[in-house]
């Protein structure tokens, strides 16, 4: 009984609550023994939320009863990465010089997930400040791959997607600045997505990189996806980026039947792809073949840049960011400085992590006088070059498919003394971030017995579309995300 | 591009970031191989090309100058580390500053 609660869809969950077969509170409960069960070895949670998510399921509890003001997430269990100020719940960033924050409003997509009648299981671990691809640059500890817990999960959402593969929550929010949401969603077997630039607010979002900072969603289908994802999309006028556009994801069953798909070849040979992924993808490119899509090769010309491009924009509009932490508004703050330059400099010092600190740097430099022009200010205009290999692609195709990860889920320790090789792991996903694109990551099968993430990118504003060939994918396939032991 | 170690103690300190002992080396020999991949970028022309900082366009968005709900004084300072009379406190901005 609870094994099938803590491994099914939004979808089949939401029946069985409207047909009041299960309450909001035994799903709860039944999440909650999960959790008990596995996150000693998964670690997934920063901090849990039980009385919020009980007093959330009783409510829920009423509303399904009562028939009144149901939503599709009504009753669903979900966790929330530490990046999103929760009201009244401590949300620290995943970093240390966050400890003790509790944030005075929500940020808007957790006020949505609140509103549709979510019930919130707690916040879940990230590399702090969402810097980093395997979790590990955490401030607390690492979490665990739930399929191997030698592995790392990926990240920096690595705690959303271990929650959403270990059964701990139903679906869960993430970030995405480079790859956040759709690397860990490959390395752990779940549906990962971030919209266009812009879809969904980022009001209440703690900032890495505001220009490339994107919300979305953990789950363990693409129609949940798509479900979680119209609860948090659209206009808001808390976030003067959040475009008003409306949404139209009624197309996604449609099939891929006439669809043009574009296979980047610059994609498929870059360094450091591993054979097993690469076979997972082939075979994942026959399925769409065989489910109605013409394949077509593209070329993403400036895709050997983007990294160089990313590691100046990232931390460069992260070093503003993080400007306010300064021992003084919240937080951290070393009680033994004696000035308020010594505030600064300890508070800092102490409060962030090695990753974080080689980004403000990085970042500092890339802006200080003399170097803007030869490094921010040229990664900028690479960004505009990447942007153009993305529109002339699609001029040829509907959507671009490709892997997610060149790897699957390393061990842990594998990458921590080599930032560089850690900073690799995007090199695929990134280019959405830099160019805006919606992209969502489903798996496709195994190598070395673990899980492998098919990629699929849309033109910007074209969300229908890259689920639609997700959906197609999966129906064609018959892969869905799976729950591990 | 390498950074030498008092590049990485000028920039910790545009960045007011503390350094540790032993720090200025870890860090000037990370970043500086981090920037030997980033200057990979020479090689692309973008003499024609404009900067881009923000990829979906949207217009100035403004709005009635109207006075709305906001944080109260008490909630803005319920997370400060030290606050005195509806104020943060801080340390002295001056060495031998009385406070």
């Amino acid at each position: 009984m609870s094994r099938d609660l803590t491994g099914s869809t939004i979808t089949e969950l939401q029946a069985r609550l409207r047909g009041r077969d299960v309450s909001a509170v035994e799903l709860f409960e039944a999440h909650e023994m999960r959790a008990n069960e596995r996150d000693g070895a998964v670690k997934a949670f920063l901090r849990r939320t039980p009385e919020l998510g009980r007093r959330q399921a009783e409510e829920a509890d009423r509303r399904l009863s009562a028939g009144e003001g149901v939503h599709p997430l009504t009753g669903i269990p979900v966790g929330i990465k530490d990046v999103f100020c929760t009201e009244g719940v401590e949300t620290t960033a995943g970093s240390r010089i966050l400890a003790g924050f509790t944030p005075p409003y929500d940020a808007t997509a957790v006020a949505r997930l609140r509103a549709a009648g979510a019930v919130f299981v707690g916040m879940t671990n990230c590399d702090e400040f969402a810097m980093g691809s395997s979790t590990e640059n955490s401030g607390y500890w690492p979490t665990h791959n739930p399929w191997d817990t030698t592995r790392v999960p990926g990240g920096s959402s690595g705690g959303s997607a271990a929650a959403v593969a270990s059964g701990q929550a139903v679906f869960a929010l993430g970030s995405d600045t480079g790859g956040s949401i759709r690397q860990p969603a490959a390395l752990t077997g779940t549906v990962g997505f971030k919209g266009t630039y812009g879809r969904v607010s980022r009001y209440g979002l703690i900032a890495f990189a505001s220009s490339l900072d994107h919300v979305g969603p953990f789950t363990r289908s693409v129609e949940d996806c798509a479900t979680v994802f119209a609860a948090i999309a659209g206009h808001d006028p808390l976030d003067a980026t959040c475009f008003d556009r409306p949404l139209d994801l009624e197309t996604i069953g449609d099939g891929v039947r006439g669809l043009r798909l574009g296979l980047p070849k610059e994609y498929f040979e870059v360094q450091g792809m591993e054979e097993g992924v690469k076979r997972s993808v082939d075979e994942a490119l026959r399925v769409l073949e065989r489910a109605g899509a013409e394949l077509v090769e593209v070329s993403l010309p400036h895709t050997d840049y983007g990294l160089a491009a990313y590691y100046i924009v990232a931390p460069a509009e992260c070093s503003s960011n993080l400007a306010r932490f300064d021992g003084v508004k919240y937080g951290f703050s070393d009680p033994a400085a004696s000035t308020l330059m010594e505030t600064y400099l300890n508070t800092r010092r102490d409060g962030f992590g090695p990753e974080v600190r080689r980004r403000l740097m990085l970042g500092t430099y890339a802006l200080s006088s003399g170097y803007y022009d030869a490094y921010y200010l040229k990664a900028m205009r690479v960004r505009t070059l990447i942007k153009r290999d993305f529109d002339e692609a699609f001029r040829h195709c509907d959507a671009i498919v490709s892997a997610t990860s060149p790897t699957v889920a390393f061990e842990i320790g594998a990458k921590t003394g080599d930032p560089l090789a850690m900073y690799l792991c995007d090199v695929l996903t990134l280019g959405a971030d830099l160019a805006g694109l919606p992209a969502l990551s489903l798996p496709c099968g195994r190598a070395e017995g673990l899980p492998v993430g098919l990629q699929v990118m849309a033109p910007q504003f074209r969300e229908d579309l890259a689920l639609r060939v997700g959906r197609a994918y999966e129906q064609e396939s018959g892969i869905l995300a799976e729950v591990a032991p | 591009m390498t950074l030498s170690r008092d590049q990485v103690r000028h920039v910790a300190l545009l960045a007011r970031l503390g350094l540790r002992d032993g720090e200025e080396e870890f860090y000037a020999e990370q970043l500086s191989r981090i920037l030997e991949h980033i200057d990979r970028l020479t090689a692309v022309d973008t003499e024609s090309i404009p900067p881009t900082a923000q990829v979906v366009e949207v217009r100035n968005v403004m709005r009635e100058d109207v006075p709305g709900q906001c944080l109260t004084k008490a909630q803005a300072l319920a997370n400060a580390p030290a606050a005195r009379d509806g104020f943060f406190v801080v340390k002295p901005i001056q060495d031998g500053d009385p406070g």
